[in-house]
């Protein structure tokens, strides 16, 4: 299997999208000719021509609006946001629009697109180049949201998501685009060519939506994460010597409750941990669904490591950031109640 | 010379408020037939001035003159007659409706019944609308069952949206006819994107997306503009001018500074307006624009200049903001009388004639809400099951969908 960066991984699967759908079109800012700003997109408008793939003029709002007029006539979208932090100008397509557009015309209208954005922080992107805004995709019936974590599944997820029929909203951890990073930041960075998630099948290959992943088997606590902080629970798991179960959600929106469910049961601890921040973030919804579920196999209060409820900071980048001593802590609470 | 500013800040307000005399001395109204009719592969920069016109057919005397006249038949133009009329009946018996709590809301079409029915007869089949809630039109002149759209509005157990959209939020794929949905603004960028997706495929069907006056203010009409310029999108952006968006007049969105139809200049669209009660005008600019987008020759911003008669919805109370007897005045008169008129004078109508087909129109559509009445009304007869509420989310209904529908026991 030949080994990809993350980028070459989401770059493939659009590739290959394109290859086999003649009704997928990808475009964006800056998306065309250039191939992206994280080039995600190189080479594909050389490969298809520019009806196929193009730059779009510099208005979230209106490449959304557009691939929804274009799913609504029957292709099938692939668009990018240049930075989830610049997805607001289009969440009124997303949400009012794009989400419902099935249920108000009792399926006469589909809206089959995929909206791809780099997100997420450790990158010193400061306030508008870091944000994770998953929970206000979450919150909204008619959505998928996928988060993933490694070039494998990022490929087998964005062709899941391109096939799907409903809108799916695609967050790309852009500090995993070209390695993973599990938080120490103090230590040199490895590429995804030294790591056996960067291989990644040729042609045509599936994740399924919905299903989540456990990364590492044990026994005494869950771990449930996704993105970026799969690769902090696993750092924080051989830091702290904690027998961790990690579970990588992969899909945030349908959730894999069962694979929640089981591996609490299991441990009868979990800890919940992402980059957005704490209040209102997805983290409650997961924490409310593992008590619903779990509370009897519960031993301790199930704990959250989130980002601050601040504004994402530049020169604070790594007291902000949640890494692995901050989830370590939350680990060894969690153990010790 | 500008006024002299006072102080504080300024905000626009209209020449007459409730209790003043109407006042529309200031709508500039060119003769009918005056406007050149230019070449549909005219180069937009050539015709800028007609964005700060108004084509007009029909004149004074009912007569169709000038470039633009001729796109019609008497045949033609009778059916038209007959839509605007049935879409009138229609929208007096569904406000009595909900008067009399068969449903929770319309909005009637009073005044503007020409520019959806006449625009429709331009389309083909194929084509696609992206409407607002005012263009009710382009249904009964698609030949789209009235039981249908009655069914949707007492949310009944034959409604086609099961209940699950607000009153006259219709959908009609079939009939090119888009979901409408309650944000404003957002087809009509979306419009944009399915003659987009048309070109995409060398195909030739065209979209047509629709715009209050109003909400030409909110971004998406801006992003509309800029996307299909930019792309030569075969799509007709229509701007429904009706003078006012609930209660706020269109100085408020800026109207009065150059036109709505002037937007367009700054994105190299060609622009036109057109007298949105004269159906014949109506009709030959709609059949101007889309025949322009179809030859792939680009995009055209329409605005239709018309006036709300009724009230905005059956929720609002106009003689709270504005003159009663302002529509009297209004000096475009009606749609409807203006082209009974005109075939009258053409000779193949009479007043006599159009007194029975009153009385037909009516009766159809009594016939029709008897058959809608028996599927239901909002609170009596039959209704959409609840299971249905969760039907239609996702293509597949996911895992925590079943266990909510479970627990609602549906």
């Amino acid at each position: 299997m030949p080994r990809m960066t993350m980028i070459e991984a989401i770059r493939d699967a659009m590739d290959v999208s394109m290859g086999r759908d003649e009704n997928v079109v990808v475009f964006g800012e800056d998306v065309g000719y250039f191939g992206g700003v994280f080039r995600c997109t190189a080479g594909l408008q050389q490969k298809y021509g520019t009806s196929r793939c193009f730059d779009a003029p510099i208005s979230e709002l209106g490449i959304v609006g557009t691939a929804i007029g274009m799913a609504a006539y029957g292709l099938k979208p692939c668009v990018e946001i240049q930075f989830a932090d610049y997805v607001y100008p289009a969440y009124d397509q997303i949400v009012s629009e794009a989400a419902r557009i099935r249920y108000r015309s009792a399926g006469q209208f589909t809206c089959p697109i995929v909206i791809r954005m780099p997100t997420g922080g450790g990158i010193f992107g400061g306030q508008t180049h870091s944000q994770s805004p998953e929970a206000l995709f979450t919150h909204v019936s008619g959505l998928k949201v996928v988060v993933p974590s490694n070039p494998q599944d990022a490929k087998g997820l964005l062709i899941s998501a391109i096939e799907d029929p409903d809108p799916v909203i695609f967050l790309e951890p852009k500090r995993l685009y070209n390695g993973p990073f599990d938080g120490h930041h103090d230590r040199p960075v490895t590429p995804w060519s030294k790591h056996e998630l960067g291989d990644v099948a040729a042609d045509h290959v599936t994740v399924p939506l919905g299903k989540a992943v456990t990364r590492r088997e044990g026994s005494a606590v869950t771990i449930l994460a996704y993105g970026t902080m799969v690769h902090v629970a696993l750092a924080a798991t051989e830091d702290t010597g904690i027998d961790a179960e990690v579970i990588d959600l992969r899909t945030l929106l349908p959730l894999d409750l069962d694979a929640i469910v089981a591996s609490v049961k299991k441990t009868g601890r979990c800890v919940v941990v992402h980059e957005a921040t704490m209040t209102s973030g997805f983290g409650a919804e997961l924490v409310s669904l593992v008590q619903e579920h779990c509370f009897y196999h519960l031993e301790a209060p199930v704990a959250r490591v989130a980002g601050w409820d601040t504004p994402y900071p530049h020169a604070q980048e790594w007291d902000y950031f949640p890494g692995p001593a901050r989830l370590s802590e939350a680990l060894r609470g969690v153990m010790e109640a | 010379m500008v006024e002299t500013p006072k102080g504080g800040l300024f905000v626009p307000e209209p020449e007459v408020r409730p209790g003043g005399q109407p006042d529309f001395s200031k709508v500039k109204i060119p003769r009918a037939g005056s406007v050149e009719r230019p070449p549909v592969d005219v180069d937009p920069r050539d015709i800028r001035e007609m964005a700060f016109s108004i084509i007009r057919v029909l004149n004074r005397d009912g007569e169709a003159v000038g470039p633009w006249a001729g796109t019609l038949s008497d045949e033609e133009l009778l059916e038209g007659l007959k839509h605007m009329m049935t879409l009138r009946a229609f929208d007096a018996r569904m406000q009595m409706a909900q008067r009399q709590g068969k449903t929770s809301f319309y909005m009637q079409h009073m005044g503007e019944e020409a520019v959806s029915c006449a625009f429709r007869r331009a389309m083909e089949p194929g084509d696609m609308n992206f409407p607002t809630y005012r263009q009710a039109g382009l249904l009964i002149a698609g030949d789209y069952p009235m039981v249908d759209m009655m069914n949707q509005i007492y949310s009944n157990e034959a409604d086609p949206l099961k209940g699950r959209q607000l009153p006259i939020m219709y959908s009609a794929k079939d009939h090119g006819f888009f979901s409408i949905s309650g944000n404003l603004g957002t087809q009509f960028i979306q419009a944009v994107g399915w003659a987009m997706a048309s070109a995409i495929k060398n195909d030739s069907r065209i979209a047509a997306g629709w715009i209050g006056d109003g909400s030409t203010a909110e971004s998406d009409f801006h992003a509309a503009l800029v996307f299909a310029s930019t792309y030569r999108a075969p799509v007709v952006l229509n701007i429904v001018n009706n003078q006012w968006a609930i209660s706020t007049f269109q100085g408020i969105a800026r109207g009065g500074a150059g036109t709505f139809a002037a937007r367009g200049l700054g994105f190299g669209l060609p622009a036109l307006r057109v007298d949105g009660n004269d159906y014949l005008a109506v009709h030959a600019v709609a059949k101007w624009a889309v025949e322009r987008a179809r030859m792939g020759l680009g995009a055209t911003l329409v605005e239709y200049v018309t006036y709300r008669v009724g009230a905005h919805s059956t929720s609002d109370d106009p003689s709270a903001y504005r003159p009663k007897t302002e529509s009297d005045s209004w000096p475009l008169g009606d749609p409807v009388i203006r082209l009974k008129n005109h075939l009258i004078r053409r000779g193949v109508w009479t007043d006599d004639r159009h007194k029975q087909a009153e009385a037909e129109v009516l009766d159809g559509v009594i016939s029709a809400q008897k058959e809608a009445e028996k599927h239901g009304t909002l609170h009596a007869g039959g209704r959409p099951s609840a299971r249905d509420m969760f039907e239609g989310v996702y293509a597949e209904m996911p895992p925590h969908l079943r266990r909510q529908r479970q627990q609602a026991g549906v």
